[in-house]
């Protein structure tokens, strides 16, 4: 790494050390930047007398997260927040996997047009979209229900997921499966039984990948949900802000915080899968 | 496999029955691709049509109007492409996708990638590491953080009064600065994590050769590294664009599009019509030519990406 990388920017070493002493300046003055808004979280979260304000805390309380911690408060919105996640991660990687193996595997007359339309549907930002499914769910029935939710998030996490899925599967070389049709396996049994076992890690990174992306979401269960009961957490601390947010600044960080970390330690995981940082964004570049 | 599949039949003249067998095998084998065809064709092509046949009516968000819309042809267009904060928020969202993401994430996300290879590695992986948590935060937590630190109370204005500067009221004077910045601080790291992979594939050996022929650092930079890593920055234009033009979790939570209409960039400005002032048919229209803008990016960065459908 440092071999390669310092190559991109060295001369002679004492222009070279003069170049990383700025390096070094320019990086602090942005990390500076970067910490602020997640350092008024952190603190805000154990200060007793939290502002909108970012102040070192006095003393550190644990005040905050005790109050939030409650069930209407947090529990069943972050219970919400799973079962819509879990629901659209596991639903978009069975129906992904499913239509990835004849796309990897296969040369169809129309998987050429079945690839661009995975592809276009992929980049199309679909948040512009909230009005019409809106309408479109008035006509379905399908308003203020969970599974309504799951079935949309899983719809558009879905061109995503089969790009990432057929290519990681097109990593898994096809003389193995041959060697089990030879052998009188179906597709399927090939699928499951020597396909998906090699690609354990792939999936893990699809599954958490839309796992984030639908914990994360707000404005689809901001538009699709009215129930106070069926809120996921992302449009509950949304509302909590709403109603006590200008007064309760320590209880919103502790409830940021409660929400946030799962998300984080998620992403962790994803990198020891991948071993890159670089894991949410590789899948993009397939 | 794909070759030993296909050619019996380009390879018999007169195999009409064979490529009856062919067809039933392909089906057969696209099987498996059913239930996500259903799932794209209900929840993904269904709103587009909803949107293009929505936009043409009346439809409102509760009552008579809701159930039964009437079909009022072009009207919606024609009071949306005659009413002044369509065009100004069309404006304020080219405006948010060209400072935030294609100025802002691009160029401070490539600057990392130069600077976390040149500066000392404990400091690279502190701020990388910073950046990239922004990025994973959910939209909800990223925005109150970034109201929090914009907000006339909040942490910059106690930064600028600190060194003797006056406090402005960011939010409210310049809402449209206060979402790119936050967009900025936001996206960054996808950028960042793009060029990092860039970079490291640019094989030293060029660079080398480039020094010995007697060019700076930053000349190697501009005439070398950056050509060769144009794809990935054409690839990375395109997809922050698309993300860009879609943000409204962050512009909610900050300014609510507001005051008034002077942050309400195309998203907002379909929520605010729909269901603010319950004129779903023309929040509609507004969701179809967000859509359409979006389509021709997506068209743009396939065109891109083409060899490796092809392959």
């Amino acid at each position: 790494m440092s071999a390669a990388a310092l190559s991109t920017l060295t001369v002679d070493s004492p222009v070279r050390n003069r170049g990383r002493w700025l390096a070094n300046i320019i990086l602090v003055a942005l990390g500076v930047v970067f910490v602020v808004p997640i350092a008024w979280i952190v603190l805000s979260s154990i200060n007793p007398a939290a502002t909108v304000s970012m102040s070192i805390p006095t003393g550190a309380t644990f005040d905050n997260f005790a109050q939030v911690l409650t069930f209407n408060q947090s529990f069943l919105p972050l219970w919400n927040s799973a079962i819509i996640s879990f629901g659209t991660a596991a639903l978009t990687v069975v129906v992904g996997i499913l239509a990835a193996y004849p796309l990897s595997r296969f040369n169809m007359r129309f998987q050429r047009g079945f690839l661009y339309s995975v592809l276009f549907g992929s980049c199309l930002p679909i948040t512009a979209l909230m009005v019409p499914v809106y309408a479109m769910f008035v006509q379905l029935r399908l308003l203020d229900s969970l599974l309504g939710v799951v079935l949309f998030m899983a719809a558009t996490s879905l061109p995503m997921a089969i790009w990432m899925l057929k290519n990681f599967m097109d990593s898994v070389p096809v003389s193995l499966e041959e060697a089990a049709w030879v052998d009188g396996a179906s597709p399927m049994r090939a699928l499951a039984q020597i396909v998906l076992p090699l690609m354990r890690p792939g999936i893990g990174v699809v599954f958490i990948f839309v796992f984030t992306q639908a914990w994360g979401n707000f404005f689809v269960p901001f538009v699709l949900l009215f129930s106070a009961e069926k809120m996921p957490a992302s449009v509950a601390i949304f509302q909590f802000f709403g109603n006590h947010g200008a007064v309760a600044y320590g209880q919103l960080a502790a409830f940021a915080m409660v929400y946030s970390v799962p998300i984080l330690v998620l992403y962790l995981l994803m990198q020891r899968l991948t071993g890159s940082s670089f894991a949410l964004a590789g899948g993009v570049k397939g | 496999m794909s070759t030993i599949a296909r050619s019996p039949l380009r390879s018999a003249p007169d195999g009409a029955e064979r490529r009856r067998s062919g067809a039933l095998r392909s089906l057969s084998r696209s099987t498996p691709l059913v239930p996500a065809l259903i799932l794209l064709v209900v929840f993904l092509v269904g709103p587009m049509v909803f949107a293009l046949w929505g936009s043409l009516t009346n439809a409102a968000l509760t009552g008579y109007r809701a159930a039964k819309p009437q079909f009022i042809g072009f009207d919606n267009y024609v009071s949306l492409f005659s009413d002044p904060d369509f065009w100004s928020s069309v404006g304020l969202t080219l405006s948010f996708v060209f400072f935030s993401a294609i100025i802002g994430q691009n160029v401070l996300g490539m600057a990392l990638a130069v600077l976390t290879r040149a500066g000392s590695k404990v400091l690279s992986t502190v701020v990388s590491t910073l950046v990239v948590i922004s990025w994973v935060l959910p939209e909800i937590v990223a925005a109150f953080a970034l109201y929090a630190f914009f907000s006339s109370d909040g942490t910059l204005n106690a930064a600028l009064g600190a060194v003797g500067l006056g406090s402005i009221s960011w939010l409210i004077d310049y809402p449209m600065l206060a979402v790119i910045l936050a967009n900025i601080w936001r996206g960054t790291a996808f950028s960042m994590l793009v060029y990092n992979a860039a970079l490291a594939e640019v094989p030293p050996e060029i660079t080398e050769a480039a020094q010995i022929d007697g060019t700076n650092s930053v000349q190697r930079f501009f005439l070398i590294t950056l050509p060769m890593i144009r794809r990935s920055i054409a690839t990375n234009l395109m997809l922050t664009t698309l993300q860009t033009v879609g943000t409204f979790g962050l512009i909610w939570v900050m300014t609510g599009g507001g005051p008034g209409t002077r942050s309400s960039t195309l998203p907002v400005l379909a929520y605010q019509e729909a269901f603010k002032f319950a004129q779903v048919g023309y929040g509609t229209a507004i969701a179809a030519v967000t859509i359409v803008l979006g389509g021709v990016f997506a068209i743009l960065y396939i065109k891109i990406l083409k060899p490796e459908v092809e392959s």
